[in-house]
């Protein structure tokens, strides 16, 4: 599974760390940098919660 | 449980059919929705969308294939219209009926109005488009209202170059929101601007070339944008049985009868963690508290509280204004880092003696975090404000 972020999109709340500690970080902006574009399995999870809590739909998880 | 009916096809009403299938629910879905639109995203409506650099395809929440892989049984453009506890069947609009076994509240808020001529709103992609194509440089716009709806309107209408006037009934705006200190920059913000904000000032009507005010006098423009809050959408649960006072009252777990739950703006929930029934129109809640309803829906045995701490922000000019927590109500605001007068700061908020709140503006989003945890936690204001001291 791949992670793709529209940092575009990004309104810098910042969810997605809280719910992806290991897989995504803030810069000082706000705007949301990923650090692991494919997640291990255990962090799969925290990916689909950060998926469908980040207030912009900035981020996506894809079968490939 | 074999058919859910989600009312409401927004953030909260998407976030819940997602999670109601991630966590394996097979059976029928149906995710009503009053507009025709697939699920969109409402924030950049008064950024973005208003001042032209996002059209409307920016905004869609989900891709039409992810859409489709949640097997929804999808009905757009059709409001609900009643609710038959009893019967537990959902009325829509175009006069059909849907039964359910389980039943996710979701229809949000519309915009209060005032009485007199049209003018605008901002709650729907509709609204933003009507508006943004009535903004030009020069054109002269009044904004009732100055809560963030209204400040975000007002600060890209300038941006866009209108003649724009701000009224405000309260001295300060957003006083009750987040303080008189914050208020009063936010304020100051404006007016450098350019913006006419003018406070203590009651509109008594919308006519065709602005507003009257309390006081007789007639303020005149080219369009006028009412943001003077909203209304959860319960009409249609009129004789439900339901308990209705500003939202769907739910309890700890957003529940509201056996097997029905609200989530989003119009619910209004008790936060344990804050100790008191409130009601959230941030879109961070709506999709917490969508994810949260579903869960509780489908494993009513295993359910949980959702004791949130809220998350809102707003874009004014080049602040981004974040806060974690409940700042309404709070007994105290203190300065812990940074200056308000440089509007580079964080400001935490009392209640009681607990840490209720943080907000900050033009500083890097993370260093909010700990006091998001703060919050969470419990933790007593002497602690936190003056473990603060020592760490500057």
């Amino acid at each position: 599974m791949k992670v793709e972020l529209e940092a575009d999109k990004c309104v810098a709340s910042g969810q997605c760390v809280l719910a992806a500690t290991d897989v995504f970080d803030q810069d000082d902006d706000g705007i949301a940098i990923l650090l692991d574009e494919r997640p291990a399995d255990e962090n799969l999870d925290g990916v689909r919660e950060a998926v469908a809590i980040c207030p912009a739909a900035a981020i996506r998880l894809v079968d490939q | 449980m074999r058919r859910i009916v989600v009312v409401g096809a927004s953030a909260a009403g998407l976030a819940a059919a997602e999670t109601l299938r991630r966590e394996g629910y097979d059976g029928t879905l149906t995710l009503v929705g009053d507009e025709p639109l697939a699920p969109y995203d409402r924030p950049p409506l008064s950024k973005r969308v208003l001042a032209g650099e996002w059209g409307p395809g920016r905004l869609d929440l989900r891709t039409p294939d992810d859409l489709a892989g949640l097997d929804l049984d999808l009905r757009l453009g059709v409001p609900a219209t009643g609710l038959r506890l009893a019967d537990t069947e959902v009325d829509l609009g175009d006069g059909s009926s849907v039964p359910y076994d389980g039943l996710i509240i979701a229809t949000g808020v519309r915009p209060r109005r005032l009485p007199g001529a049209d003018g605008h709103v901002l709650r729907t992609l509709d609204d933003a488009m009507r508006l943004r194509d009535r903004l030009a440089p020069g054109r002269r716009l009044i904004v009732v209202g100055a809560g963030f709806l209204g400040a975000e309107a007002a600060a890209v209408a300038r941006r866009l170059g209108c003649e724009v006037t701000l009224l405000e009934p309260a001295p300060v705006p957003l006083a009750h929101a987040v303080g008189a200190r914050v208020g009063e920059m936010l304020t100051d913000a404006h007016r450098e601007r350019g913006v006419d904000l003018r406070c203590g000032v009651t509109v008594t009507e919308v006519t065709g070339h602005g507003v009257r005010l309390a006081d007789g006098e007639l303020v005149e423009a080219d369009e006028v944008l009412t943001a003077v809050g909203s209304l959860p959408t319960t009409d249609w649960l009129g004789d439900s049985g339901l308990t209705v006072g500003d939202g769907v009252v739910c309890d700890e777990y957003c529940g509201a009868a056996r097997n029905v739950y609200a989530a989003g703006d119009v619910a209004r929930w008790f936060n344990p963690l804050f100790g008191r029934s409130m009601r959230i129109e941030h879109r961070t809640n709506a999709a917490e508290q969508g994810m949260a309803a579903a869960r509780n829906l489908l494993r009513p045995e295993a359910r949980k509280p959702f004791a949130p701490v809220p998350y809102f922000w707003s874009d004014q000019y080049d602040m981004k204004i974040q806060a974690y927590g409940y700042l309404r109500g709070h007994d105290e605001v203190a300065v812990v880092e940074g200056d308000m007068a440089e509007r580079r700061f964080v400001a935490v908020y009392r209640t009681g003696d607990r840490v209720s709140g943080a907000l900050a503006v033009g500083v890097p989003p993370r260093q909010l975090r700990r006091w998001r945890q703060a919050i969470a936690t419990g933790v007593r204001w002497r602690e936190a404000v003056q473990i603060d001291a020592v760490a500057n």
